[in-house]
């Protein structure tokens, strides 16, 4: 549900951008998600088909690169993938994890013609 | 042709949000933003915090639903300032509703803000609404194994309130093994354990609140 909210501000950035490199048509727009935001492109793309209605961004397709959830071990300094569960460092077995990326939320870049 | 853009997707709502926080920061007002599922308690929270904390404090506050206006009632009769934002349909509050609460609360009569999130372990994490202070409340018989399976929610809070513990001779609950994941998801968290219903455990959190207000 939360993807209403986000396609909502992302399109505010894609359209004002594209305004300012005086674009006639978005033709793709490319994301940087974070595997942790739970964002799911299908519901991205559902909800951007009905927002652009009208609009020179009707018909773009969003493209969508995840960032996979990476931990940091406090005593050791590994730095991991997070697994679904048990987040216990594969090195020293540590178990107090700082979470260095999943979080990312960002336009990438968009196509435009 | 390509345009490079990389901007962050919800910095007009951080930019807001930022605004909130200068606005409370005049005033002098320390705001706690509450998320939890539907049911752990968020309301009842709420209720035993401005009772434990109303004689030191003078309290407001934001109650977040998708509909209806229950909860702003219920903390109405505690005799406080409260405003009700209803989202209607939206999964969580976003800063520009907290900017338009803001406008209708008397803040310089303000010093802790309590803002009743809406019920959801997802959406509310993402959204930052100009708090000083998140707090998520999880309940005994929602299970132990929600810290995985919500991490970004149970990463991104300050303080972590275990609600119904009266409940743990009827659930089956880790207690142990919930404040170890806790601690991993999360290290800097606090972790408390309490009962709305019994009151256990309401002091030390209502105390930790008010120390954290009195140090920023």
């Amino acid at each position: 549900m939360h993807e209403l909210s986000i396609t909502q501000s992302m399109l505010e950035i894609v359209l004002k951008q594209a305004k300012k490199a005086k674009a006639k048509k978005v033709t793709k727009i490319n994301l940087i998600i974070g595997e942790m935001t739970g964002v799911v492109s299908d519901s991205v793309q559902f909800y951007l088909d009905i927002l652009t209605k009208d609009t020179i961004a009707e018909g773009a397709q969003v493209s969508l690169t995840p960032v996979p959830s990476q931990g940091k071990c406090r005593q050791c300094g590994q730095t991991f993938t997070l697994p679904e569960f048990d987040w216990t460092c594969p090195n020293c077995q540590g178990k107090i994890i700082d979470v260095i990326s999943g979080k990312e939320l960002f336009v990438e870049s968009i196509e435009v013609e | 042709m390509e345009i490079k853009i990389l901007k962050n997707i919800l910095g007009a709502n951080d930019q807001i949000a930022a605004k909130n926080r200068e606005l409370m920061a005049k005033h002098e007002v320390f705001a706690v933003n509450i998320m939890a599922s539907p049911g752990a308690g968020k309301t009842s929270v709420v209720l035993q915090t401005i009772r434990a904390l109303k004689n030191k404090t003078r309290i407001g506050v934001i109650e977040g639903d998708i509909a209806s206006s229950i909860d702003a009632e219920t903390v109405a009769k505690e005799g406080i300032p409260v405003v009700q934002i209803n989202t209607g349909g939206e999964c969580h509050l976003e800063s520009f509703q907290i900017q338009n609460a803001l406008n209708n609360l008397p803040l310089p009569d303000i010093d802790l803000m309590l803002i009743e999130n809406v019920g959801n372990l997802v959406c509310p994490a993402e959204f930052s609404i100009g708090e000083d202070l998140k707090v998520l409340i999880a309940s005994v018989p929602e299970g132990d194994d929600k810290p995985y399976k919500y991490p970004l929610m149970f990463n991104t809070v300050d303080a972590i309130v275990l609600n119904k513990i009266d409940l743990l001779p009827y659930v089956k609950f880790d207690v142990d093994g919930f404040t170890k994941t806790v601690k991993t998801i999360n290290p800097k968290v606090e972790l408390f354990k309490v009962s709305c219903t019994t009151e256990e455990g309401i002091q030390p959190w209502a105390k930790w609140l008010l120390a954290r207000m009195k140090s920023k």
